[in-house]
Order: structure tokens, then sequence, then C-alpha cells
């Protein structure tokens, strides 16, 4: 893909102060560590990783809800920080992962749906009206919902309302955080399926976070794989699902579950412990479970390695490994 | 493009519904309700409904005996030891009784509420703030600085009302801090926020409709705490002062003779004690009535 790309990390970085104690010393946690990402017009980026590997801090940062620590976020190529909240929801917009706490109990399906447009001022009541029942139709829930409550619906039903209310303003982008990790595996499918559409429907482009590979090769054009807040390994989708160049993501191909009952459940080789964010491991931060672990890697914190498609970070691919680390 | 299955079915009664429902099926508050609506009727129709002038005096017809206790139709209830109607001023007294409650409450409660709301939502340095203020609060006691207050300013009925509303805030505070904290991190919050609502309108819109449970139920609580504070305060002499008719200071006035005529006290007190059952009942079945849908 050769456009331009519509939202771009510029090594951003993300730290937490970890209190711990009344007299404890804080501690920082760094959720993102020098994160440079870019989203093309159109494209669906899969992001993959661990629970704690600061997916959703890097979805925060994007929506504008946190602010990053270091490095910038660009939109069209202009620094987020600078640009209104108001102006950045247009254009880009959540999709939570608990469709269970992302609608508020108390308001009606119709308020949820139409907050966007009442907050920005779009229209008159009969206008979001029409628009309300015009999103209704798109996610494919009856009209007739309008005017129930969050608590009346099911967890399927609810998440085609996260997605109306995100897609009302017609943003271009649409942040993912794991849509259907909540849901039933019908019905995940489901709303998968839906997702495809409404992006060919309305030309969206998707950043999608999820910690399931499958959902992601079905919907991904791209993936970015991340651990302890680096990512370290990016490309195409069907390169990365033939020949995952990172040890890290082989071992999370090999940890899908196959629905063949004789294969048992897979060994992963990544032992058991996810290390401790506070205190992350020297040199490259996977080594300690790394299957291929080289012994300048608890050393030397590799570096992006470009490749045809994409980048990996690992010392397997670095032409001078040692030169480096004299 | 056509309904799925899923979203063909739309079951069981809005939350308004449901919450009418479990209102009506809830023994504990139609009781308490029931008492108290009667009871603000009475105070509102207090000059219609008592027989006699609460402040006329007839020095003739002092300790008249209740009619359960050989005395007549006249008065009803007796007189006390200046000859006033009794039952009269017990209903002119729950008016006394029902404002301090309820402007009192509307006081604290205001306080209370932004203070426990901006503590639980901004947190950091305004939370250690306002957990400050509710520590120092909790510090000094009621009746020790109302008598100090009184003691300055002499004691009146809006006095009364506004040390109790500036007094009785830290219980709306403290759980409307934990309540907001509670919604402050659901993700319809984050949604909201992403969808460009500004900061009063999350408050109002967004995290409001959802702790309005619980103040209500505090409301109840600090309106029988404050309506027996003020029977307290009234009975120090530091309260309502006379001839205002005021439960407290009834009891207060029949103390002396309590010996010998204990209806003086038991009947005041009786009221007293319907009263605050009533809001209590009704608060704890609000707490009953609205928990389950908290579990959203």
């Amino acid at each position: 893909m050769t456009n331009k790309p519509v939202l771009e990390l510029k090594n951003v970085s993300k730290t937490y102060t970890i209190k711990q104690g009344l007299f404890g010393k804080p501690k920082p946690l760094r959720a993102l560590n020098d994160v440079s990402l870019n989203l093309q017009h159109g494209e669906v980026l899969g992001l993959v990783g661990e629970s704690g590997c600061g997916k959703s801090t890097l979805a925060k940062i994007l929506l504008g809800l946190e602010a990053p620590s270091e490095g910038q976020v660009l939109v069209d190529g202009q620094a987020l920080a600078g640009q209104d909240r108001i102006a950045l929801s247009r254009r880009i917009q959540p999709i939570f992962q608990d469709p269970y706490s992302s609608l508020n109990p108390r308001k009606s399906i119709e308020d949820i749906i139409t907050l966007p447009l009442r907050v920005h001022g779009i229209g008159d009541s009969a206008s979001r009206d029409r628009e309300l029942h015009k999103m209704l139709d798109i996610v494919g829930l009856p009209a007739r919902v309008a005017r129930s409550y969050p608590s009346q619906m099911s967890g399927g039903q609810r998440q085609r309302v996260a997605i109306a209310r995100a897609l009302i303003m017609k943003p271009e982008i649409v942040i993912c955080d794991e849509p259907t990790s909540a849901l039933d595996v019908s019905v995940q499918s489901q709303i998968l399926n839906l997702l495809a559409d409404l992006r060919a429907e309305f030309g969206l482009t998707y950043l999608f976070i999820s910690h399931n590979l499958a959902v992601v090769e079905h919907l991904a054009t791209r993936v970015a794989v991340m651990y302890l807040g680096r990512i370290v390994e990016e490309a195409d989708v069907a390169t990365l699902f033939e020949t995952a160049r990172h040890p890290y993501s082989r071992a999370l191909l090999a940890s899908v579950l196959t629905p063949d009952p004789d294969m048992g459940v897979p060994d992963t080789q990544l032992g058991a412990a996810y290390p401790n964010p506070i205190a992350p491991p020297s040199g490259c931060a996977f080594h300690p479970r790394c299957a291929k672990v080289m012994p300048h890697c608890s050393r030397i914190a590799p570096w992006p390695v470009p490749t045809s498609d994409g980048h990996v970070e690992c010392h397997l691919y670095d032409q001078q490994p040692l030169q480096a680390a004299s | 493009m056509t309904a799925f299955p899923d979203a063909l079915e739309i079951t069981g009664p809005t939350p308004g519904q449901q919450l009418r429902r479990r209102m009506f099926g809830h023994q504990g508050f139609m009781i308490g309700a029931v008492f108290l609506v009667l009871l603000v009727i009475i105070a509102l129709l207090a000059p219609v409904l008592a027989p006699h002038d609460p402040y006329a005096q007839s020095l003739s017809n002092r300790m008249v005996r209740p009619v359960f206790m050989g005395g007549t139709w006249e008065h009803p209830l007796g007189t006390d030891h200046l000859g006033r109607d009794y039952l009269s001023r017990l209903i002119y007294g729950a008016r006394v009784s029902l404002m301090i409650g309820a402007v009192a409450a509307l006081i604290s409660g205001t306080i209370g509420t932004a203070l426990g709301v901006a503590a639980g939502y901004f947190g950091g340095r305004v939370d250690a703030v306002v957990t400050f203020l509710i520590n120092v609060r909790l510090a000094m006691p009621v009746v020790l600085v109302a008598l100090a207050v009184v003691a300055i300013l002499g004691g009146s009925l809006s006095v009364v009302i506004g040390v109790l509303g500036l007094l009785l805030w830290d219980r709306f505070a403290v759980v409307m801090r934990a309540s907001t904290l509670q919604i402050r991190g659901r993700e319809f919050v984050a949604a909201a926020r992403a969808v460009g609502c500004s900061t009063p309108r999350i408050l109002l819109s967004e995290i409001m409709p959802n702790i309005v449970n619980n103040l209500i139920v505090v409301v109840t609580l600090e309106m029988a705490h404050a309506i027996l504070l003020e029977a307290a305060l009234s009975f120090l002499g530091v309260g309502v002062q006379p001839p205002t008719p005021s439960w407290g200071l009834m009891v207060s006035e029949g103390k002396n003779m309590m010996l010998f005529e204990p209806w003086l006290v038991l009947i005041p007190g009786a009221v007293l004690f319907v009263l605050v059952l009533a809001i209590n009942l009704m608060g704890d079945g609000l707490r009953d009535v609205t928990a389950p849908e908290n579990r959203n």
C-alpha cells in the first residue's frame, strides 16, 4: 500500500508511576516503550499480544483519552496533542471490549446511539431520529429497540449498539479493542462479519486489537505483534501466519488451540511467567522465554530490522549483532 | 442487511418498570413510605387538622390527661403544663421535624455530593483534599459544635437547620465518592469522552444517573439523623426555642413530670420513633430495591 498513513505513532512511550505503599518509592511502569506504528487508509491492522503488553494503553492514546509520555501521535500528518478533542472524535471512534460496561445502563438505546450527534450539535431531533433508524438497520437491530435499555438486551445486541454509536458520526478510523472477546463464540462471528461488511460499506480503517489470532487472521490485512510495550514484529497477515519471523510470534501461532481433541494443548515453550513489567528483563525483553535465545540477547536490546513488508526486532535477523556488542 | 436471530428478541421490562415492580413488592419500603406520606400530609394540613391553636394557653386546663387515660375528647391527647392542646402541638411539631429533616438533608446532600463526586471522578489531589475534609468533619462531634454555635448565635430554627446542614455532609461525600469511583472506570465513561463530551456533561448525564440511587438512600438516612439531632438539641435547650412546638422540646418540657405523667414524654417520643422508623424503613427498602440493578 502506498497511501499516506492516516494515523501514525512516532516513538510513543507511556510511563505510569506505580506507588508501592505509603512510604514505598514510586516506580515507573513503561506500558509503551518507543512504539512506532502507522495505519494506512482502508487497512485493518491487527494488534496482538498477551494480556498486559500495552495493547489497551495504545488504544487509549490513539483515542486521545491518555496523553503519551513521549513521542507523538499524528493524524493525517498533524500532531494529535494540538488537535481539539471534539474534532478528533469525529474521525476516530472506539468499540470497546465489554458491551456490558460500554453502554450506560440508565440510558435508552436511542439516547446512547444519538449521543455523539447531540454532543456535536448535528441535526435536529427529526434528522437524528432518521440517522438512528438508519444505523439500527445497518447494524441489524430492529427499530423497536430504540426505546429499550441495555439491560434488556443480549451481549451481541449490545455490541451492535456500541458499533452503531461508533459509526453514527461516520468516522474514518475505528479502534476496536477486543470487540468480540466478551461474546459467545456463535455471536463473535456475527459481529466480526458485521465489522467486515461495514468496513467495505463505509471505507473504514480499523485498528483491531485482539489476543485471538484466528480473529485477526480473519479480518486483518497487516499484523503487529506486541510484547512488553514494544512492537516486536510487523508484517502482512499472510506472511505472519505462514512464516512468522520473531520467536514470540511463532510461539503465539503455536499456541492457537485447534478443534482436534487428539492434538492436546500445544506446548508454546513460553514457560509460565510473563515478566514483571515494573522490572523488565535486560537486553531483549523476551529472552527469558525465548526458544532460540543467544548469549548476547540478555545484554543487548534488539533494534527494528526492516523486512520486505514490515519489521522484526530480534537478534536472529541482525546482520552484525556482535559488532554492536563490542 | 437482515436482522440476525439474536437481534429479534427484546424481552423484559425497562429499568424503570423493574424498579416500580420491586418497590411495590417490598414490604418494608411500602410500610415506611405510607407512614412518611401520611406524616407529610398531616404536616401540610396542620391548620386544618389541629383541633386547637398550638400556642393557646389555658392555665385552668393544665395537664389534662389524654382520652385513653381518663381524659375527654375536648383534648384527645391531653394538655401540657401550660394548658396547650397536646395533639395540636404534635401536629405542628411534625412541620418542624420534617422541615429540619428535608432542608438539612438538602444542604448537606448538595455539599457532600459535590465533594464526593469531584473526589471520585478527578482523583489525585482533589481526592486527597476531600478525604482530608471528610476526616476533619468526622473528628468534630456534631452536638458539641451545635452547642458552641448556638451559644454564639442564639438558638432558632434556622440556626439548627444551618448547623445540621453544614455538618451532616460526611456520609454523602463518602458514599458518593465510592459510587463515582465505581462508575468512572466503566467503559461508557471512556466512550463518552471519546465522543467528545465535556466533563460537566459526563458528570451530570453519564455518572449522576448511575449513582442517584445511592444518593436517595443516604438522603433518607440523613433526614432521620437530622430529625433525631434536632430533637436532641431541642431537648438540651439549644435547638428550637419555645414556644415553637417541636417534638424534642415537648419531651424536654415533659421530663419534669415524667414520673407522675409519663404520657407527656411518651407521646412525642413515640411519634418521633415512628417518623424515624418510617424514614429508615424506606431508606433500607430503597437500598434493597435499587441494589440488583447495580450488578449490570
